[in-house]
């Protein structure tokens, strides 16, 4: 009988995951994306490719948008992780999640998490972007349904609410 | 027909979000890959790595040996076919005794973890003695290539040939005729969510639940019950949330079987999530084609014949080729008056992962070689454009040569409201150096007229329900799969009943609950389902109007109910009654009420009579033209698309937010097919199978997008509608090459305009020109 590999040793990773607190045992290995997945059960956060292409899997790190599929967990040691089951506070839809709605920003859905958070994080550095701003900030995330004309409206229309 | 025709060209536009989008929106919808697998084996597959050859060995005995391995499923474990035309099913799950491309399915295996399953892969033994492999339709149907089915000499699945009308004679009485030889590369719909499903087998009750990111879970249902030999009663199949389809989850595909042939195996529960490289491998996309188109003009513009040879490469299966094939031809029909037509089709078979329906299925590639030269022949008529496709409109209602059905045709107005947005009148020929305008029109099936499975049961069947907490719940095995098509159910049942949306819940394809659906493809949803959908909510108003006419002491036709009020017309407040008390009253003696609505296309409806002729009949089409504005850079040979004009007629927009978004999409897609998206592989390897190299277009170079919605008002659409998902599509390329042709004079044979055959074509014209001027000089 043929026996498998030992699974890895793990390490705690202590975390701010949408602004609580947690401790966590991640193997060296593990990627960002399938720590929030498997072991956080966020599973709003996406893998639509097979590694840094499409953009799906974007969160906030400190602020900046990070391909997590591409991001070992054990990097985000003591930092704030932001991901698109942080942007609904008390049942109230965050201004870019009510303009991705209302303006169909989304189609299938399957991009929009990752498009929602690097569209948060430019708004976060560029209140208010022009639509050249916009396509530069998301030219890492790849959308099959809508030509992307509608996230641009979608985005536009949420730089002008104020957060 | 079995419902009556409903227009209401009153019908106000209505401009509604998805009824899901918040889920979409908060990362609260779950897709496959989201779905509860805590407890679920990991399933892998074991892929072919030669591209044809038989399987002289096959060993999984030190696989299955290994720790945690808990089931393998080889081609063994399944002796049964799986595909779409019942004719033409000639592919296992797994292969049994020969591989006929790279990257088809061996065998499989169900692990505890990832890490094991990888293990175990390696651990299985393989020797596959290779046979001669054909990359190119040329090659396969070389007279001594060998043959990938015995069965199809020549390496040809079907050839077709349709003949409509003397076009010799009309060929000869044209002023000009020409002919051009186009080719369009494979494409693949690259959406967004990579396959997976999950796959739930209880030995103990001997029943299998399959959730998967199918477009039609009943044609799921058929394969699993054929390739298991289980009873279709035994089975269930749940659509969760599908990120993307554009097709290529009409089919069912091996990885579902297998996934279903190891959860038996396993005796519980498997997930297979495929990687994006394998996601391409699966394939069943736009086939790689070659189209030789000729037509017949008179000095005006008028068409008097048109010929069309199409080679499409279609991969190493059968899947969807003889759909598609024969797609390619009868839609030469029903977008202008084509007096005779003659069609000569022929799908190959090659050593690549099969191809399969896409968005605009059959169509795109034929459309886009005869708008090309329509605009060739128009340029050397000194015609304008516009004005050539205006001489070869249709007069509908007609049935077309081949037996289409044409009623309502809003081209000309599409004409109009492109050619005036764009300024082409004002703008055309005065462009700057490097500039360029070009448009093409398109059409597309508002649902295949008659299903493939023909069972002689409805088109569609949507069931309405109502119980004790006054909410409206309609069941759909209509799979949504992000064009609303759920939103639009919720429309039409609330539009009907007069009650607000918010009341109408839709559930969307659950075996166990909702009634069986043809699924989403070829634009059949709002058509069929939609007006099954009118019928169910028409039956349950009767119920109600019924049951308020009994509280208010009135006569049934005199009750109207609008903004969820029933009242006796004319009456007074005391003569009118809310929602929720007539629902109270209607489940007196009866209690919960389900209703059937139904939709079925009349046999006029479902084409000419010759072999093939179902294909291509609707009850109706959507009809689009765009202008596309490029500027192309001779330096480098990079197109950019600066802007897009686009009209469709989808009848009537029973949610034109969802019209617009569809419509944006689907000129998008067409602009990807045009710039950059091909699948190449090297010696079979794929080498685009990571979107990385694999091009879509990304937010960067993608342009805005003008879109004009134009309501011709369909006679039997509901409320006048047909579909705006696929229409627009196809007039993309031709359009974005006419343009390419208007800015530096050079008409390209080849999609997608990469800056390579740019280039390549701006050198081949200056080496010309040079030859030219020194045989000029010469003598």
């Amino acid at each position: 009988m043929h026996a498998p590999s030992p699974p890895p040793r793990k390490r705690l990773l202590r975390l701010k995951l949408n602004g609580r607190w947690r401790e966590d045992a991640v193997a060296e290995s593990d990627l960002l994306v399938d720590y929030l997945r498997d072991v956080a059960h966020l599973t709003g956060t996406k893998t639509g490719c097979d590694g840094g292409e499409c953009g799906a899997c974007t969160v906030l790190v400190d602020g900046k948008a990070v391909p997590s599929c591409i991001t070992l967990a054990v990097r985000c040691e003591g930092c704030s992780v932001e991901t698109i089951e942080g942007m609904a506070t008390q049942g109230r839809l965050d201004r870019l999640q009510r303009a991705f709605h209302e303006k169909l920003g989304t189609q299938c859905g399957f991009c929009t998490p990752g498009m929602i958070m690097a569209a948060e994080a430019l708004l976060r550095r560029n209140p208010n972007p022009s639509d050249e701003d916009i396509r530069a900030a998301l030219a890492g995330n790849l959308c099959r349904c809508t030509g992307y004309v509608k996230i641009i409206e979608s985005i536009k229309a949420a730089a002008e609410v104020t957060p | 027909m079995t419902s009556e025709p409903i227009v209401d060209a009153k019908l106000a536009q209505r401009r509604v979000p998805l009824i899901d989008g918040i889920d979409k929106v908060t990362g609260r919808a779950r897709y496959t890959v989201d779905l509860d697998h805590a407890d679920a084996l990991v399933g892998r597959i074991l892929r072919s790595p030669v591209s044809h050859g038989n399987i002289v060995r096959l060993d999984v005995s030190k696989a299955r040996a290994l720790e945690g391995v808990i089931a393998i499923v080889t081609g063994d474990d399944c002796p049964y076919t799986y595909g779409v035309l019942p004719v033409a099913m000639n592919e296992y799950p797994m292969a049994r005794g020969r591989v006929r491309y790279r990257g088809e399915p061996i065998a499989a295996v169900a692990a505890i973890d990832a890490d094991t399953a990888e293990q175990a892969l390696a651990l299985i033994e393989i020797e596959i003695e290779k046979l001669p492999a054909y990359y190119i339709s040329e090659d396969a149907r070389a007279p001594d290539a060998v043959l990938l089915h015995d069965n199809k000499p020549g390496n040809i699945e079907r050839e077709v040939h349709h003949e409509f009308g003397d076009w010799q004679a009309a060929l000869a009485q044209a002023d000009l005729v020409r002919e051009e030889k186009i080719s369009c590369a494979e494409i693949n719909h690259a959406q967004i969510e990579p396959h997976a499903c999950l796959a739930e087998y209880d030995p103990l009750t001997e029943r299998l639940l399959m959730q998967s990111v199918s477009q039609v879970t009943y044609y799921l249902h058929l394969m699993l019950s054929r390739c298991l030999a289980m009873d279709e009663s035994r089975i269930r199949i749940i659509k969760p949330f599908v990120g993307g389809g554009f097709g290529a989850r009409v089919e069912v595909l091996n990885f579902e079987i297998i996934t279903a042939l190891l959860a038996r195996a396993a005796a519980g529960k498997v997930l297979m999530a495929l990687t994006r490289e394998e996601t391409f491998l699966t394939h069943r996309a736009r086939p790689q084609t070659d189209v030789t188109v000729k037509i017949g003009m008179k000095r005006g513009g008028k068409i008097t014949a048109c010929t069309c040879e199409v080679v499409q490469r279609g991969g190493a299966y059968a899947g969807y080729g003889i759909v598609t094939i024969l797609y390619a031809g009868s839609l030469l029909q029903g977008l202008y008056d084509i007096p005779t037509l003659r069609y000569d089709g022929y799908r190959v078979y090659a050593n690549l992962p099969p191809c399969g329906a896409m968005r605009g299925h059959g169509a795109v590639n034929t459309r886009h070689a005869f708008e090309c030269l329509l605009d060739r022949m128009a340029r050397e008529l000194g015609l304008d454009p516009f004005e050539v496709r205006r001489a070869n409109l249709l007069k509908p209602p007609l049935f077309t040569l081949n037996g289409l059905m044409v009623n309502s045709y809003g081209l000309p107005e599409c004409l109009d409201k492109i050619e005036q947005a764009s300024g082409w009148k004002e703008r055309i020929g005065k462009m700057p150096p490097g500039k360029g305008l070009g448009m093409a029109c398109s059409h597309y099936v508002s649902g295949a007229a008659k299903p493939i499975h023909w069972t002689g049961e409805p088109h569609a069947v949507v069931n309405v329900r109502l119980d004790f907490d006054g909410g409206i719940t309609a069941l759909t095995g209509a799979a949504d799969i992000g064009q609303g098509s759920s939103t639009m159910v919720a429309i039409a049942v609330a539009e009907t009943l007069g009650i607000s949306l918010d009341r109408v819940r839709v559930v969307a394809a659950d075996s166990a609950v909702t009634p069986k659906d043809n699924g989403a493809y070829s634009s059949r949803i709002t058509y069929m389902v939609g007006n099954a959908a009118i019928d169910a909510a028409q039956k349950m108003k009767t119920i109600l109007t019924e049951a308020a006419a009994r509280k208010l002491e009135a006569r049934p036709e005199d009750i109207e109910a609008i903004g969820e009020v029933f009242r006796v017309s004319g009456g007074g407040e005391q003569s009118s009654l809310p929602f929720h008390e007539v629902a109270k009253a209607a489940l007196v003696d009866r209690g919960a009420i389900t209703v059937s609505g139904t939709f079925t296309t009349p046999v006029e409806a479902q084409g000419g009579k010759h072999k093939g002729g179902a294909v291509g009949s609707t009850m109706g089409f959507s009809y689009g033209a765009q202008v596309v504005e490029v500027s192309v850079d001779d330096a480098t040979g990079q197109v950019t698309v600066d802007k897009v004009w686009v009209a469709l007629d989808c009848g009537h927009a029973i949610n034109a937010l969802a019209v617009e978004g569809q419509i944006e999409g689907s000129v998008w897609m067409g602009m990807g097919q045009a710039m950059s998206e091909e699948t190449r592989y090297l010696d079979g390897l794929p080498a685009h199978a990571s979107l990385l190299e694999y091009r879509v277009p990304t937010i960067v170079e993608s342009p805005p997008i003008k879109v004009f919605i134009v309501e011709s008002h369909d006679p039997n659409g509901p409320f006048g509608a047909k579909e705006a998902s696929e229409g627009a599509l196809a007039s993309f390329a031709p359009a974005l090459v006419n343009a390419i042709a208007n800015a530096i004079g050079i008409d390209l044979d080849e999609i997608p305009v990469t800056p390579d055959r740019v280039m390549q074509a701006l050198i081949d014209r200056r080496r010309q020109a040079r030859l030219a001027q020194s045989v000029r000089a010469a003598s």
